[in-house]
């Protein structure tokens, strides 16, 4: 992780003055799928490092220790060996970026990680999610209990009746505190954009959580109807953008929910370094939340070496 | 990089980097199809390659590597001859087809250009330096939408354009590199309205037509009926001066146009002229900064559409110029230019070396007069025509490179204080091609976009097109529409009517009607002025006819009169002898009404064209009895002229209200609407049959459609004209918007056509004078309509009873008839299937008559987010409610300048 966001002071003077055009956006995002792509060797380079920026994710109501253990060992080595080292890539250090539980999960994660032996960081979910409607109380101290299972990251969810309602001050504060609550503990704001009615209330949120010191932007906990969309990434990009512009702060961005192809990733890695540049492009910055594209990445990887389509039974399952 | 071979990096070296690689677009189909031909092409006529001997040949190359594609053939007279005669041969059959025929033929083509987009867009990339993704993603869909929508009109000619026949063989040219658009902007609706054509496609860009004229061949579109020469500029004056061409549509430079309407001048074809320009820009405090961004670098790497080239003037709000600039620079850096066949490039080569030698001399220049310079250098191509996108800061609005269209990836960007100051500069130049206005606004959108003297409009977005919506320009972009109905009507003409084919005279267009002349002679040396007595001894009180502009009635600046005779001959009165000084001052004093007479509620104009009929026929006896005794008609017959002028004048001022505009069904995130708003001043000169009524009949069309007018009265009979003067006077009609300067046709035609700021010149005199305001419009391009030279008066029966068409809502074209009659302009109706833009005004349809179409009145197009729940009717209202403040501060704006707004707006507002 970068250097950590210590927020700003709130201004709202300067988010109020902001327009988004609808119709330009979207645009926009039709040109970022059609004008860029990667071909050959430089899809499979920009796939692996699509990889290193997962957020291997599981948030189901069936989670156990053992389908944790799973997805943690997945995350050790999420692309078979014998493809790396074709590509002489076995050797780099390829891991996801960390694993995403429950914050209940938590110690079930932290554990299997340590007897795989390996420093990839926890996150957990937190402040209600996915909802964010229980008490503000609760919601602080489900933040502790995580941190202290071990949770090295936290993707906290905000109140979206805070933002429809327009108390920015109060969204404000309740980020802040949830940043306290967080101690060293890395947060990521989960805007939950499908909820928030326009891309004018996606800026202004996402300014907003990075002023209360978000360490990431996110844009959907996975849970609501609509999640990532490229058209909301493009909004909550140029205000990661802006924001750096404005305080030499740099926050990351995640995009999570509804990526599940290779081509997804590789689409919003694109539209990082269009719109942020290279610097942006690594976990630091930028991780990808998901569950099932993983297994999409390791099968173009297998045909990228092999030449073939792999069966499902060719790749071993998170 | 370990291990990689040399050039090529490893798998690690880019997971590292994170730099984009190559993404080339194999050549293979299109080397393939041109090896098929031996990388040798002749032109095709009548369903054939024509090769005739002895013709020289040239190179067509791939602009980025300068690698031989083909030679094809650099055409002759001979040539021009053969696919005139091909097409004309062809015509017979394919105009005489069912509709349902043609529109499976063109359905047909839709189809097989599908089937072989990806050769298509290949050949288009390789043969411009496009890059193949613009190609395939951008023009080849809006190709195959085009000939999908034109089947449709083919389909439904019959029922939706009855009234209407097409016009013979036209010819194509276009002279810009982006051919296989444009190409299908012309032949689509060409032969969807029955027309045959024959294509000339630009020098430097002629395999894509090549190959579409064989696809058609596949298609089963029958020999001739799509014929392509290839050749060089000069074949274009030959093909447009073929005496076989019917119709000559273009797509080109203001010089082209200029160059073509000279040519044709006094030949009869009709022209549509669909000339240069730029984008223009407009960025307000209120824009999305960063889509106004996206926009603007999108502009400037894309060469298809309107423009030929890529570049821009931006006008941007001073408190938010530094702002977008910052973005600005962002964006353009990121920009990748280079192999057209990548595909992922933004931009590819440009057209040549001279192409960037010229770019690159604008932009140097610009540096010398202190401009501020950004070019986005990298990863541009060591070799080949390329050169990089380039922000210009810094400069006035007297530098050339502000003035003139650069035809590189050039945007200049100029700051503003006021919406007023940007409408102002943005107004400030010869071309009126497309502009693109940024804000959330909405209010300040629709007044701006109907402010801008250009014929499209896109509000937060830019190079939106459709089939259905008509693109164009104003001024000296040209007039021609492309695109959707109004398109249609650049290729057909009233069905009663027959092609006159005169031969131009050999004017001398320096000497023509230089000067009025004195014929008769002022005195007549001979007694016989008719000067009735009141009683005896007591003689009436002399009658002064003078001249009327502003209002009033003036003296000519040259102190001179002109005698009136009556048909045996006796002197019955004098009027002014108008000068050029009086056309000048009558033309201000119609700039000077024109904008507050266009900004009328249409139903105020109605009713000021009512009062005037009211007050008419308060005189109706006496202004019969006057007309009789002046022309020698008998008094039923002026009477009944009298009641076919009062009757008109009812037909256009109902129509005042019915054609404002109409929303079109595009594909395009938006609404997309057509505004139809004044020309600005049009010159009429009148004819002499029929003096009061066709009179009233070129005035009333005008005048209904928000326009001022400058008319030039029958110099044989003028008085009903200066009669009709006290009632303007007594009817509300504001000073100014009726102008009236009596004389030499001619000399006054003379002025009023070469006059650059008159929008529209209606002459209806002399073959000879037709000839010459033809040729003379091409100062300013402005719009043409005549009749022919006449002699043979109309009869009063053919007069009430027929009707011919023109229709209202355009104007153009223009030819010399057959030595028949032209008189007034008869009976008009609203027609078609109800829908309120498809006004026609029916035009007496003895032999000869050409009453083309009248006052282009404007469309606008403007789209807002209505399919997301905001209608019309919501919008509408924010626009009465809002902006008042600049409402009026455009209109004082508007006074002195011409106000010519064909505006098709696409307007795009944020509700998410």
């Amino acid at each position: 992780m970068s250097a950590r966001n210590p927020g700003t002071e709130l201004d709202l003077g300067s988010i109020s003055r902001v327009q988004v055009n609808q119709p330009a956006v979207i645009r926009h995002a039709e040109q970022i799928q059609s004008r860029r792509t990667v071909k050959k060797d430089w899809q499979a380079a920009w796939l692996l490092r699509a990889v290193t920026c997962i957020d291997l994710t599981t948030l189901s109501g069936d989670d156990t220790p053992s389908n944790i253990h799973r997805l943690c060992y997945k995350a050790k080595h999420p692309i078979r060996e014998d493809l790396l080292r074709a590509m002489n890539m076995h050797d780099k250090g390829i891991t996801t970026a960390a694993i995403c539980v429950y914050p209940a999960r938590v110690a079930d994660a932290v554990k299997a990680l340590k007897t795989a032996g390996c420093n990839i960081p926890v996150a957990s979910v937190a402040t209600g999610f996915p909802a964010a409607q229980t008490s503000l109380k609760t919601r602080l101290e489900e933040i502790r209990v995580a941190v202290e299972d071990g949770a090295k990251e936290i993707d906290i969810v905000i109140n979206r009746t805070l933002v429809l309602t327009g108390q920015w001050e109060g969204l404000y504060e309740e980020i802040r505190q949830f940043r306290q609550a967080c101690g060293d503990a890395h947060m990521k704001t989960i805007l939950a954009t499908g909820e928030l009615g326009s891309l004018t209330n996606v800026y202004k949120a996402s300014m907003v959580a990075m002023m209360a010191g978000s360490d990431f932007i996110k844009t959907s906990t996975g849970k609501e109807a609509i999640n990532a969309t490229l058209p909301v990434g493009i909004v909550m990009v140029r205000a990661v953008r802006d924001f750096y512009w404005k305080t030499g702060n740099k926050v990351g961005f995640k995009p999570a929910g509804g990526i599940r192809t290779a081509k997804d990733a590789l689409t919003w890695l694109i539209l990082m370094k269009e719109e942020l540049g290279d610097e942006w492009l690594k976990s630091d910055l930028f991780r990808l939340g998901a569950s099932t594209l993983l297994s999409d990445i390791e099968r173009q990887i297998y045909h990228h070496v092999t030449g073939r389509y792999a069966a499902y039974h060719d790749l071993p399952m998170a | 990089m370990a291990g990689a071979a040399v050039g090529r990096p490893s798998v690690w070296g880019i997971f590292s980097s994170m730099e984009y690689g190559p993404a080339p677009e194999g050549a293979g189909p299109a080397q393939a199809w041109l090896e098929t031909h031996g990388q040798s092409f002749g032109h095709f006529v009548d369903g054939k390659w024509l090769k005739p001997e002895g013709r020289e040949t040239t190179s067509s190359t791939n602009p980025a590597t300068g690698e031989l594609l083909a030679t094809t053939l650099q055409g002759e007279p001979e040539d021009v001859e053969a696919a005139v005669r091909a097409a004309t041969k062809a015509f017979e059959g394919w105009s005489r087809l069912p509709c349902h025929a043609r529109a499976r033929h063109l359905h047909n083509m839709a189809r097989t250009i599908q089937k072989h987009q990806r050769l298509l867009a290949l050949l288009e990339s390789l043969d411009t330096g496009k890059p193949v993704g613009e190609a395939r993603d951008r023009d080849l869909p809006l190709v195959v939408r085009h000939f999908y929508h034109h089947a449709g009109w083919a389909q439904l000619m019959g029922t939706k354009m009855g009234g209407w026949k097409p016009l013979g063989v036209v010819a194509a040219v276009i002279t810009w590199n982006s051919p296989l658009l444009l190409l299908a902007w012309k032949i689509c609706p060409a032969l969807a309205m029955g027309n045959t054509v024959v294509l000339l496609p630009p020098p430097c860009a002629r395999l894509s037509a090549l190959l579409l004229a064989e696809l058609g061949v596949q298609a089963g579109l029958p020999p001739g009926v799509l014929n392509v020469l290839t050749g060089e500029g000069a074949l274009a004056e030959g093909l447009a001066a073929h005496p076989g061409v019917d119709a000559v549509a273009v797509a080109g430079s203001v010089e082209v146009g200029r160059s073509l309407r000279r040519t044709t001048a006094g030949r009869g074809p009709r022209l549509s002229l669909q000339l240069g320009g730029d984008t223009l820009v407009l960025v307000f405090d209120s824009a999305d900064l960063d889509g106004a961004a996206v926009g603007l670098s999108d502009t400037v790497s894309c060469q298809r559409g309107l423009a030929p080239g890529a570049g821009a003037l931006v006008l941007v709000q001073e408190v938010v110029a530094g702002a977008l600039l910052q973005r600005l620079r962002t964006r353009l850096g990121k920009l990748r230019v280079g192999d057209p066949l990548d595909k992922a490039m933004d931009g590819g080569a440009l057209a040549d070396e001279a192409q960037r030698g010229t770019t690159e001399t604008y932009v140097e220049e610009a540096r010398a007069e202190g401009a501020e310079i950004f070019q986005a250098w990298a990863a541009l191509p060591a070799r080949g025509p390329f050169y990089p996108p380039t922000l210009i800061t810094g400069v006035a609005s007297t530098s050339r490179c502000v003035r003139e269209q650069i035809l590189g990836p050039v945007l200049v960007v100029l700051p503003f204080r006021t919406a007023k100051e940007a409408v102002a500069l943005g107004n400030n130049r010869p071309s009126g091609l497309a502009a693109s206005v940024w804000t959330e606004n909405l209010p300040l959108a629709m007044e701006v976009a109907q402010s801008l003297q250009v014929g499209t409009v896109w509000i937060n977005g830019q190079n939106l097109f459709d089939a259905a919506a008509g693109v164009g320009g104003t001024k000296e972009s040209g007039n021609g529409r492309d695109g959707g109905k109004e398109g249609l009507y650049e290729y057909v003409k009233p069905s009663w009517q027959s092609r006159a084919r005169p031969s131009p005279a050999e004017l001398d267009y320096k000497t023509f009607a230089a000067s009025s002349g004195a014929d008769p002679p002022p005195i007549l040396g001979r007694s016989g002025v008719a000067r009735p007595e009141l009683e005896e001894n007591m003689p009436r009180v002399d009658r002064t006819y003078k001249l009327y502009y502003g209002g009033a009635q003036k003296r000519p600046e040259g102190m001179a009169s002109l005698p009136i005779l009556d048909p045996a001959g006796n002197v019955l009165a004098y009027v002014a002898d108008g000068s050029a000084k009086d056309i000048r001052n009558a033309v201000e004093a119609a700039h000077k009404a024109a904008p507050g007479w266009g900004k009328r509620a249409a139903h105020t104009r109605a009713q000021v064209l009512y009062y005037v009929a009211e007050n008419l026929e308060l005189r109706r006896e006496e202004v019969a009895s006057r007309l009789g005794v002046l022309t020698g008609a008998p008094p039923e017959e002026a009477q009944r002229e009298v009641d076919l002028g009062l009757e008109r004048l009812f037909h256009w001022a109902a129509l005042c209200d019915k054609s404002g505009g109409a929303v079109q069904e595009t594909p395009l995130h938006g609404t997309t609407l057509q505004l139809r708003q004044p020309l600005g001043v049009v010159g009429v000169a009148c004819p002499d049959e029929r003096p009061l009524l066709s009179f009233l009949s070129l005035l009333a069309p005008a005048v209904a459609r928000g326009n001022a007018v400058v008319m030039v009265p029958s110099p044989r009979y003028p008085l009903p004209a200066l009669d009709l003067c006290q009632i303007f006077d007594t009817s509300d009609v504001p000073g100014g918007v009726v102008n009236i300067v009596t004389g030499n046709r001619d000399h006054l035609s003379r002025t009023l056509a070469q006059h650059q700021d008159v929008q529209a010149m209606w002459y209806f005199g002399s073959p000879e004078g037709s000839q010459f305001v033809e040729w003379a419009s091409a100062g300013n391009l402005k719009r043409t309509w005549q009749g022919p030279g006449t002699s043979r008066p109309p009869d009063i029966q053919t007069l009430s009873r027929t009707r011919g068409d023109a229709r209202l809502t355009h104007f153009q074209g223009s030819s010399t008839g057959s030595g028949a009659p032209a008189a007034a302009i008869g009976l008009c109706r609203a027609s078609g299937a109800g829908t309120c833009h498809d006004l026609w005004a029916r035009t007496a349809s003895w032999p000869g008559f050409r009453p083309q179409v009248l006052p282009r009145a404007q469309s606008a197009r403007l789209a807002s987010t209505a399919g997301r729940g905001l209608g019309w009717g919501s919008w509408a209202a924010g626009c009465l409610a809002g902006g008042a403040g600049l409402r009026g501060a455009v209109r004082g704006l508007r006074r002195g300048h011409n106000v010519e707004l064909i505006n098709e707006i696409v307007f795009n507002c944020s509700l998410y």
